[in-house]
Formats: C-alpha cells, structure tokens, sequence
C-alpha cells in the first residue's frame, strides 16, 4: 500500500482506510468536524443537506448491524442517497467478480462506497482499482483496520477527558484478531496518548506487538492499573479457530471485566466497547450498565464521527478556499 | 477607507425593527444571529431590544450552496438555537446582504428546526449585488462600493465597518 493512498497531492483525504499513517492534524480535523454533527440528531428535522445529491454505496461483505445502521443514518442526515448492498446475498454468489460489481457500481455514477469486508486488505484493494471519481471508506477489513470505530472511540474520550497527552489506556481481549484494537493503537499513537496498554492471554496478542509503541500485560490486576480509559474487545468467537481459549467461562474469570477489576483504574475511568457485547465473557452486566460504561454514548457520537468522515472526503475534492459571497 | 458610525447605524436599525414589530403585531420575538459577524450584529440589536430569550446563532455551513466547490470549513461551530421557534416571530441578523446566498442557507436551517410564524431581516449593510428574490426589513447602511473597493467588519469589541480602498 502507498501511504498516500488516503490523502491525495493537496493533502485532503481522498479514501479513509486506516488510522495508521494519517497525520494527527487530520484526525483531529474529524474529530472536529464530528463535533458540530452531535446536534443534529437532536432537531426537529435530523438532517442537513450538505451531501445533497451525492450516492454512497454500503458494500458489505460480511454481516453487521451497528456499523451498518450507523453509516446509513449518517449518509441519510447528510442527505446523500444511499443503498446498502449486502454481497454475500447479491451478484456475489452468482458467481460476479468483485471487480465485475465495483465497475457496474461506478457506472451508476456513486460516488463513494463505504466497504466492510472479512479479508484484511480489501478495502484498499477496492481503493486501488477504483474509478478516480470514487472514494472508499473502510468499514472495517478482516484483521487489519476499523477507523471509523477507533475515531469514535477517539471522539468518545476527548468529549469526556479532553486532552489525550495525561491518558493512559488499557486495550483489553482478543487484539490477535481485532481489526478495532489495532485502528485504536495507531489513533491513540498519533493523538499522543501518554501510555497505550495491551491486556490479553498470550494466544491473543499479536507477535511483536510492542513494536507499536504499547506495554503488554496479561494479567488484568497490573493490567488495569490507574488507568483512565479501557476499552473492552468482543471475543471474536467467529473468528476463534480452537486451541486459544479453554473456554469463554475460563476466559471471563481470567480476562471478564469485573466490578472488582474495574476498581482497579482510576475512579472515573471510562468503560468502553464496540459492540456487540457478550455479556459475561468479556463484561460483567453490572459494568456494561454501570455508571463508568460510555457504550451507549459511543453509538451516538459513531453517528457524528462517520458524517465528518464522509462529508470532508466528498468535500475535498474542492479546490480552492473556503470563503465565499455573503 | 471610510468608516461608518455603528452605534447610530445599530440604534436606526433597532428603532426600525420596534416599528415594525409593532405595525405587524409581531410579539414575543426570538433573535437569531448568522455566524461571525451577524451574530455580533445581533448582540447589540438583541440588548437595544430587550429580548428576553436567548440569542440563537446560525452556522450555514452545512446548508451552503458551494459546498461540491470549496468543502467544509475545518471547524465549524455548531449551530445553536436554544427555543423552540415554532410559531414564533424570528428576526434574523446578518452583517453583510450581497447575494442573498447565505439568507437562503439561512432560511432552511431554521425550517429545519421548526416552522416559525415569520421571519423578518435585518442586516447591518446591503451592499448590492443581489443574485436572489432575497431583501432585507430594516437595513442599516445601503453601501455601492467601486472598483476593488470592499466592506469589512471586525468584532465583536469593538465593532466597526468600513469601506477599505483598492488594495
């Protein structure tokens, strides 16, 4: 991959496929712009017309509800046209080449297709052999990247703590497979996070992970200490190929976010998580409902987050200033 | 460069809006500001006038026409309209009518709050150049500018307007 995939010759974001090798300036323009998005959903009419006109596609190779639902309500409070295309059911199984339904898709005149896909990679493959006028959003690819989660998370902890320069962060579960915890490490790195933590069991914990910039723990009790923020991962139990984990009952009461362990970090620490939640394999109940869980709120800001996203690529294609006549 | 006297161009202005409030029997009105310098205009009419309810400050950005030209400012305060405007009377402010553009932009946001009983327009200088059906109620200065001349507004403390020459 060119790192300059994402970001075209006047640095403006073209594709957004990944956190890592974005510059801070950048996140923090979405970061940004998402905040002014937050009002939006609370009007009388959830919309503004800023993306009038413009077609995104959701392009989604593998099931999800959240992510889904929220890139479709941000798309339609930006009023673009949307159609949400759920290839597993589609031409896909006819045997059509994905090449085959990107070109059918950009004859239509789209402009933008928001891919979630089960291979690491795909995303960017899609960016690479797109038509110059599309853009591609990453939605999430195998193991590799969720951005658009990770700056939610983002948006999520500067609302509530500010300044990411004192935090320190505990990133708990399965990082082996999560496309989430990745897209956070790169995101937290170049916000400037004061310590990234990585607490998993050695089978789920990336080789040479350290190489990132994150301290590794694989014990929750020194794992979980004084930290600010801990973002749960879902144990990824479709991606689990046996052998890793004894069992998800083991699992919790070595790995379960407890309200015992949670009195471990800081007493505001912040709990979060991506969603879909196992209750009682990864989360006690009374945390993910508990007065320290900002889960519901990070679904609400997702919204917002995705909006800025889209509307400053379909925006930036633009030349010149901003300005103009009164 | 010329130099115009804001505080009689803003006590003309509130003077004029009283009127017509008044002649209109438009009671109880909610003021709305657009953002930068409309809501600074808007400040000093919304003390002259002793509004009670808060000043409302309109962001267009989002509503803008030439967004698909020139994108999306990096940071945009969001708008704030913190009444329900409902069947309500809103006088909206701006600093400066030229095209009429941002008025339109300005409409439809507000429409997309509620459905407002009127809205009356009161901006600061008109200084020609109308693209739109779009005329101010109460104008404070009708400005034509020669060549290469322009208008500006600084603010909010303190407020002027000028005419500022060829550069």
């Amino acid at each position: 991959m060119r790192p300059s995939l994402q970001v075209d010759e006047n640095g403006r974001l073209k594709h957004f496929l990944s956190t890592e090798g974005l510059s801070a300036p950048i996140l923090t323009q979405i970061l940004d712009t998402a905040e002014s998005f937050v009002g939006v959903g609370e009007r009388a009419v959830k919309k503004v017309p800023l993306l009038r006109g413009k077609t995104i596609v959701n392009l989604f190779f593998e099931p999800s509800t959240r992510t889904r639902t929220t890139f479709e309500l941000a798309a339609k409070r930006l009023s673009a046209d949307l159609l949400t295309i759920n290839i597993a059911a589609s031409s896909a199984s006819k045997g059509e080449s994905l090449l085959d339904t990107l070109r059918n898709l950009e004859s239509m005149h789209c402009d933008m297709f928001v891919v979630r896909h089960p291979e690491s990679g795909a995303a960017h493959f899609i960016a690479q052999h797109a038509a110059p006028h599309v853009s591609v959003l990453n939605a999430g690819d195998g193991r590799h990247a969720h951005p658009t989660q990770a700056l939610l998370d983002m948006f999520t902890i500067r609302r509530l703590r500010g300044d990411f320069t004192r935090l320190r962060v505990a990133i708990v579960g399965d990082i082996l497979h999560s496309r989430v915890a990745r897209s956070e490490i790169h995101a937290l790195t170049t916000l400037g996070a004061a310590e990234i933590r990585v607490v998993a069991p050695r089978t789920l914990v990336p080789a040479q992970v350290e190489g990132l910039g994150v301290r590794v723990f694989h014990d929750m009790q020194s794992g979980l200490k004084d930290v600010d923020v801990i973002v749960m991962l879902r144990l990824q139990k479709e991606r689990m190929q046996g052998g890793l984990l004894p069992s998800e009952h083991e699992y919790f009461r070595f790995y379960g976010l407890t309200r015992e362990r949670l009195a471990l970090a800081r007493p505001d620490a912040l709990v979060m998580h991506p969603g879909p939640l196992n209750r009682g394999v990864e989360i006690a109940s009374d945390v993910a409902d508990g007065p320290s869980s900002v889960i519901l709120q990070q679904v609400g800001y997702g919204i917002a987050v995705r909006m800025a996203v889209m509307s400053i690529i379909l925006g930036s294609h633009a030349a010149g200033t901003a300005g103009g006549a009164h | 460069m010329s130099t115009f006297d804001i505080e009689r161009l803003l006590g003309q202005m509130a003077a004029d809006l009283r009127r017509l409030l008044a002649a209109e029997g438009r009671e109880r009105p909610l003021m709305v500001g657009i953002r930068t310098g409309g809501v600074w205009v808007a400040e000093r009419l919304h003390e002259r006038l002793g509004i009670e309810a808060p000043l409302g400050e309109l962001s267009i950005n989002f509503y803008r026409d030439d967004f698909t030209r020139i994108g999306l400012h990096p940071r945009v305060e969001p708008s704030s309209l913190p009444f329900d405007v409902d069947d309500r009377h809103i006088l909206l402010v701006d600093d400066v009518l030229q095209t009429g553009r941002t008025i339109r932009a300005a409409l439809n946001e507000i429409f997309d709050y509620g459905r407002p009983a009127s809205v009356t327009l009161a901006v600061l200088a008109d200084r020609g150049g109308h693209e739109l059906p779009v005329r101010a109620d109460v104008t404070g200065a009708t400005v034509r500018l020669g060549p290469g001349e322009h208008l500006k507004l600084t603010g909010p403390e303190p407020l002027a307007l000028e005419i500022l020459g060829p550069r």
